[in-house]
């Protein structure tokens, strides 16, 4: 290298780094060698390798037979198993500030605009393997908000952890909810028959929102004054956002069936306590179940007949299911413990870990990018130190796009993976360039 | 049919609810047996009679009576003990009519009796039974500064009374946030103490004057049963249960049960780890927070590896399930304490938590927490670690009688 490029160089990475954001992507190749694999699409390897370079994986496959690119980081991860990134489809980390209470539908309410990214909450949720969360508003709405998608990466703003489509704008569902959360006293419904009148006029006005816009095609001029509350029910009923519905009880679920089919709106149903009543139902419906797992029935109405088998139940009829941690709910470092539990309660192992990976990333149409390990995908993987459903078992480092996130050696990682003084409080911000925090660890 | 007719059918089956020796006679048999009072059997039996324990040891060395009912698993352990819960007074519909567990109207309410709000019935009992917990420390919770008192139930029982094992376990007490009030008193941490110390002082003073009748010429108090169930507090026949999590809190309770001369329980305690020798040398044991307690407020600070810290400086522990206000209503002191046990306890050093040292801090050792000729017949039956979450719970056994059963 001449002086003068010697020179120039800091310069130009700093350019490359600013193009990027202020988020550090992969520097450098890296292998892992000998682990146990699971892909979740297709088997588990033995003895594996994965490759990841330039935040994707490159090559996957048994050690023997995967070539590795000389330039990489080999990292021996003998006796380790490695598996996708854990993706919640149901999270309230952030110190998260949805709708208020001044009204029972506000679709204009964007939950990222109220996310605190040095929330600790994050840091847990990276020592528990988790590299994808959609953070929801409360349930205590019909609707309350528009969700975002977001990856664990270390964050100096929420834009540093969004997942963009293709125009660049960040992704995310909407929030609503049925059953007792939302009955409140007016303006908000005081019975389930007008909770689902409320929902229903208001996408019918978001269906004549549209019809105006799709009408004043060839003449701008005659287009509607823009509605931002409307905007936003109309990427609903145009697929372009899901629904991710609050539901408990059995006749709830079923309302939720029947408003999603007669607006055509894309729906996960969230929570399901009582799905295992109307398996066959949601089956028929295609509407994929985002469930959890808490350790008794009951501490509200419609969650007494909660029971450990709903995994079970929901696998045999045919419903595609994840787990969802609801955090603070159920604590994010211990989001394993649920497939766990309901491998115990009857579901399949194979099931029961797609539940909280790419099951997930399907709820959330991110099921090409993200959810298992195959060639091209986003390197977002977890090291752990045995069976992931073992109580037993660690979670030793979690890695973003080829960037690592969380390492148990590290005691700073440690200290939100075991918690201990100094946990709780927000974590430091991370500074593009001062301390350890800039440098490759 | 007639009244008269039902009320004695009803009276019948009710008696053969209640009747213990009908299903009191069982050999229980183990490839692993955990009896808490030695080492680990391998290949072990346990013959209950009558609902005690008979005898216990290895198979080849026991005789095996006939006409036993026999129950056969992987992992044998005594009965569990939730060391603090308030299952029970609380329901899992989480509505008022089910939620008497905490009584708002007065910050000292130490006349409160867990036995006349516990619900033998209550589905949350049957619940942890079904994980064998057999027996749990239970009553009015954290949330006032004096909540009222606690009792030690078995988890089974028509009544109360059937299942009490020990009335006035303790005195519950709350420091720290949860019992101040904002405009109210106690507003702080330190007018709490202050009421604390003045009602004992009070306590004092009426059950000296109860007893010599005062003064030369002063009357004697009228009967209070707040005080005078604190006077058995100085007395030092019943804990304080203080419910502590902030080092500052703590601090104050070994303070305060230093300065009035009573016996402590330290419960929660979520900083503990930071007053560990403070606490040893205070001699006095800790009902530790739920393992899985959520990482917020107070417990912000909480550690999964706190059990291990404490236990491993000598300090006795015991694991809770505490208490939730939503869901879930309750917790399982089975799967709180597995955290421990996956962060720095072995097996046996957390099984313990939830058997004989949690016995031994509530006091009831000589009748529950390990498997000895002569105590409880309360077992516990499992298919494989009982702390790994994909293990079955098979069997749950109570005073002899088999009272959760997965084979039939």
């Amino acid at each position: 290298m001449s002086g003068y490029s010697r020179f120039l160089w800091p310069f130009f990475a700093a350019v490359a780094v600013s193009a990027a954001g202020p988020v550090r992507a992969q520097e450098r190749p890296h292998a892992f060698l000998g682990a146990r694999i699971i892909p979740i699409e297709g088997e588990p390897i033995g003895s594996g390798t994965l490759v990841v370079v330039d935040g994707v994986i490159r090559a996957l496959g048994p050690v023997e037979g995967t070539s590795v690119p000389e330039s990489a980081v080999r990292v021996d991860a003998a006796g380790k198993t490695i598996l996708p990134g854990l993706v919640c489809t149901h999270s309230h980390i952030g110190g998260v500030g949805g709708a208020d209470s001044s009204e029972p539908l506000q679709p204009d309410v964007r939950v990222y605009d109220s996310i605190n990214v040095h929330d600790s909450g994050f840091r847990r949720a990276v020592a528990g393997g988790l590299t994808t969360l959609n953070i929801m508003p409360g349930s205590g709405h019909l609707l309350s908000g528009q969700t975002v998608y977001v990856k664990l990466r270390k964050a100096r703003t929420i834009e540093d952890m969004f997942i963009r489509a293709r125009d660049g704008s960040p992704l995310g569902g909407i929030k609503m909810a049925n059953g007792t959360n939302s009955r409140r006293d007016p303006p908000f419904p005081g019975t389930r028959g007008k909770s689902a009148a409320l929902v229903r006029a208001e996408y019918v006005r978001a269906q004549e929102y549209r019809d105006k816009i799709v009408r004043a095609a060839a003449d701008p001029a005659r287009a509607p004054p823009r509605d931002l509350r409307l905007e936003a029910l109309v990427e609903v009923l145009d697929g372009k956002r899901v629904v991710h519905h609050h539901t408990h009880r059995h006749d709830d679920i079923v309302t939720v069936l029947r408003l999603a089919k007669e607006f055509g709106f894309r729906v996960v149903l969230h929570h399901v306590s009582e799905g295992w009543k109307v398996a066959d139902e949601i089956a028929r419906a295609g509407a994929p179940c985002s469930i959890i797992l808490v350790d008794s029935p009951g501490g509200k109405l419609e969650a007494v007949n909660l029971v450990f088998q709903t995994g079970a139940i929901l696998e045999k009829a045919g419903v595609a299911t994840a787990f969802h941690t609801d955090d603070w709910i159920t604590d994010s470092r211990l989001f394993l413990r649920q497939p766990a539990l309901a491998v115990r309660a009857g579901m399949s192992r194979k099931a029961a870990l797609e539940s909280v990976t790419l099951a997930g990333a399907r709820m959330l149409d991110l099921g090409d990018r993200i959810g298992s390990l195959r060639v091209g995908k986003d390197a977002d993987f977890v090291v752990l130190s045995g069976d992931p459903l073992s109580v037993y078992t660690k979670v030793l480092q979690t890695w973003i796009e080829g960037v690592k996130v969380f390492d148990r050696d590290d005691p700073k990682d440690r200290l939100h993976a075991v918690g201990g003084y100094g946990a709780g409080s927000d974590q430091e911000p991370y500074h593009c360039c001062f301390g350890d925090e800039g440098g490759a660890r | 049919m007639t009244t008269r007719a039902l009320q004695v059918l009803l009276a019948g089956v009710v008696s053969v609810l209640n009747v213990p020796w009908i299903d009191a006679q069982v050999v229980v048999r183990a490839t692993r047996l955990y009896t808490m009072s030695g080492p680990p059997i391998t290949d072990g039996v346990v013959v209950v009679r009558d609902g005690k324990v008979a005898a216990v040891g290895r198979a080849a060395d026991v005789k095996i009576p006939t006409g036993f009912r026999e129950l056969q698993a992987a992992v044998v352990t005594p009965g569990l003990i939730d060391g603090h819960s308030v299952v029970g007074l609380t329901g899992q519909f989480n509505q008022r009519h089910d939620q008497d567990q905490l009584e708002s109207s007065s910050p000292m309410q130490p006349e409160l009796r867990a036995v006349d709000a516990y619900n033998a019935h209550e589905r949350l009992v049957g619940w942890v039974r079904s994980f064998g917990v057999t027996t749990v420390h239970t009553g009015h919770a954290p949330g006032e500064l004096i909540s009222g008192q606690t009792i030690i139930v078995k988890t089974t029982g028509n009544t109360v009374e059937d299942a009490l094992v020990a009335d006035t376990a303790a005195v519950a007490v709350t420091l720290g946030p949860r019992s101040t009030k904002q405009g109210k008193s106690p507003g702080t941490r330190g007018k709490q103490v202050a009421m604390l110390r003045k009602k004992l002082d009070q306590a004092r003073d009426y059950a000296r004057k109860r007893s010599n009748g005062g003064p030369a010429g002063e009357e004697r108090p009228a009967r209070d049963i707040g005080l005078e169930v604190l006077a058995r507090v100085l007395n030092k026949e019943v804990p304080l249960l203080v419910t502590a999590q902030r080092t500052q809190d703590i601090a104050t309770a070994l303070r305060l049960t230093r300065e009035l001369d009573v016996r402590l329980w330290l419960d929660g305690a979520a900083e503990s780890y930071l007053l560990i020798d403070e606490i040893k040398a205070a001699g006095v044991p800790v009902i530790l927070h739920p393992g899985m307690a959520r990482a917020n407020g107070e417990l912000e600070n909480a550690s999964f590896e706190t059990a291990a810290r404490l236990q491993r400086a000598g300090i006795r522990v015991a694991m809770q399930s505490g208490y939730e206000a939503y869901v879930p209503k309750t917790r399982v002191v089975l799967f709180e304490a597995a955290m421990a046990a996956a962060n720095g306890l072995s097996f046996e050093e957390t099984l313990a938590m939830i058997t004989i040292d949690a016995a031994r801090i509530l006091g009831i050792d000589r009748r529950v927490g390990s498997i000895a000729a002569g105590k409880d017949g309360d077992l516990a039956l499992y298919d494989g670690d009982p702390f790994e979450y994909t293990t079955h719970c098979l069997a749950t056994i109570v005073d002899g009688e088999v009272v959760h059963d997965t084979s039939r």
